[in-house]
């Protein structure tokens, strides 16, 4: 099973309440999960401001500068990972240093049938 | 083979036994609804075989190969070429083989009971769906038994309920299994608080259908027995102490209108003796255990209620050394505010007074009407008459129970 881990959190405090992840340990674990065969992808993401909406509506494409909602916490990063089963899933978000300051949503990966 | 097999009979044994097929087909075909179609075509040819060919030497190994033979069956006639099906048509034919459904093989259907009961009480599920999946996987209730049980919730709620819990667990891939022991204490005490709320939601409502409400204790309670069986634990028998004692006590606190007698003031001729000792019985072992936890702590202070000839025989203040000990493994304001009513009990009401009243600055509790209630009750008993008039009323306004506001509302009125 493949699940994506969306890693969200407060982009104003992410980097700096006292439990807030050092680069260093945030590079660990992605390295940790690399070597265990799991990871499949995983990024970070330029904050909120440099984001752009698009919605296609009658042919026409609409943009907004923003991201597609406000929200408290925002996409900061994500984890793409091969996992048995939720609960191994589950593990591995846990270990997302991020996730001691902001939250972890764990989808499963839809499979399309062609 | 020569044994009449009737109607009966059959009804009788899926009393018995569906829960365990079913939790051991859900093993083999890796999905709940193909397993619960699977369990009443299995009852369906028990119907029809049985009567003519007489009981099978292992009906509960029957019933599970059968059902997964028409499982299987069903998917092969469906004739969709979809991709995951040809995959699960092959792995079922590679371990058809290996399963060898046998009936003496007791710890093979346990471990799927387990599998049942952990997976339906799986963390990631809401609470109020692991609720609805427990009383419709394990204790095979149907969806209009538990929307009734339920006085909130309409049946399709209910359905829906159930429905989005199955396809999250086949979806996001819950896995069917018992957890790994570092795992295990976290997990069983899921599965301890749906037992406890199941509980609760029988023996809290006052109003509603009584039966019902009975039922849904009479449940809990088997599900603690059943889990204490499979998964012998300390705090699983405090549970289970804990809901014996309340339930023993049952018939004692609502009165012929339906209204609450306090604990205090309940005939204790009507406490079920047999319940009593079972429980008592249940606690001492647990209080021996290694892994004492609040709900054998909780237990034990049910034990010192019922062992009492009277309210004020009991011994108060070991029940608020009991709290003491509860507030280091719950440190909640509800436990405070419990503690502070033993206190006023063990103390009288001008020692419990100031904690009560810091319970009420904290605000933690500022939405719970027992403490309204206790705040009433101790001013009431101090004489401060207009205080406890002021909480009383507070009380009523912060409870939509009927009984409970019945309650308050003698109280209120005894004042004057």
């Amino acid at each position: 099973m493949k699940y994506l881990c969306l890693v969200y959190s407060d982009e104003k405090l992410l980097h700096s309440l006292p439990d807030s992840p050092k680069d260093e340990e945030c590079f660990a674990y992605a390295a940790a999960v690399q070597n265990s065969g799991r990871m499949l992808a995983a990024e970070a993401l330029q904050p909120i401001d440099t984001a752009t909406t698009v919605r296609v509506r009658a042919g026409k494409t609409l943009l907004t500068d923003g991201p597609f909602a406000e929200t408290k916490e925002q996409l900061a990063g994500f984890y793409l990972v091969e996992a048995k089963d939720l609960n191994e899933a589950i593990q591995l978000a846990a270990g997302i240093p991020a996730a001691r300051v902001g939250s972890v949503e764990v989808r499963p990966i839809r499979q399309l049938e062609v | 083979m020569n044994q009449i097999v009737t109607a009966e009979t059959i009804s009788a044994l899926y009393q018995q036994e569906s829960r365990r097929v079913l939790a051991t087909l859900i093993r083999l075909l890796g999905d709940f609804e193909l397993a619960e179609e699977a369990l009443q075509e299995a009852f369906t040819c028990a119907l029809q075989q049985w009567p003519v060919d007489g009981l099978p030497e292992q009906p509960r190994a029957w019933l599970v190969s059968t059902g997964r033979f028409k499982a299987i069956d069903k998917i092969r006639q469906q004739q969709t070429q979809r991709k995951y099906q040809q995959q699960w048509l092959a792995e079922q034919d590679e371990d058809i083989e290996a399963f060898q459904a046998d009936e003496a093989n007791h710890q093979s259907w346990q471990d799927d009971e387990l599998r049942l009961i952990f997976t339906c009480c799986h963390p990631a599920l809401s609470t109020e769906a692991q609720i609805a999946l427990t009383l419709r996987e394990i204790c095979g209730l149907t969806t209009e038994q538990i929307a009734k049980a339920f006085l909130t919730s309409p049946v399709t709620i209910i359905a829906q309920r159930i429905v989005r819990a199955k396809n999250k667990i086949r979806d996001a891939a819950i896995p069917y299994e018992i957890p790994a022991a570092e795992q295990l204490p976290q997990r069983l005490d899921a599965v301890l608080k749906v037992i406890y709320l199941l509980f609760n939601e029988g023996y809290s409502q006052s109003s509603g259908d009584q039966l019902l409400c009975a039922e849904l204790s009479a449940q809990a309670i088997r599900l603690g027995y059943l889990l204490l069986e499979l998964q012998p634990d300390t705090e699983t028998m405090g549970l289970l102490a804990l809901l014996l004692l309340q339930e023993s006590r049952r018939s004692a606190r609502i009165d012929q209108q339906g209204d609450l007698i306090l604990l205090a003031d309940q005939n204790r001729s009507l406490w079920d003796q047999v319940l009593i000792e079972q429980g008592v019985q249940l606690v001492e072992r647990s209080l021996t255990g290694r892994r004492i936890g609040p709900y054998g702590l909780q237990a034990a202070i049910a034990a010192l209620h019922a062992e009492s000839p009277s309210a004020t025989d009991t011994d108060w203040p070991q029940i608020v050394a009991l709290y003491d000990l509860l507030y280091r493994f719950e440190a909640s304001p509800v436990v405070l505010l419990n503690r502070a009513v033993a206190i006023s009990l063990a103390q009288g009401p001008a020692a419990a007074l100031p904690l009560l009243q810091a319970l009420e600055q904290s605000g933690e509790l500022s939405q719970y009407h027992l403490l309204d209630a206790a705040l009433a009750d101790i001013h009431q008993k101090l004489g401060l008459t207009q205080q406890a008039r002021f909480y009383y009323q507070q009380a009523l306004n912060k409870t939509s129970q009927q009984a409970e506001q019945r309650f308050l509302q003698k109280r209120l009125e005894s004042l004057s």
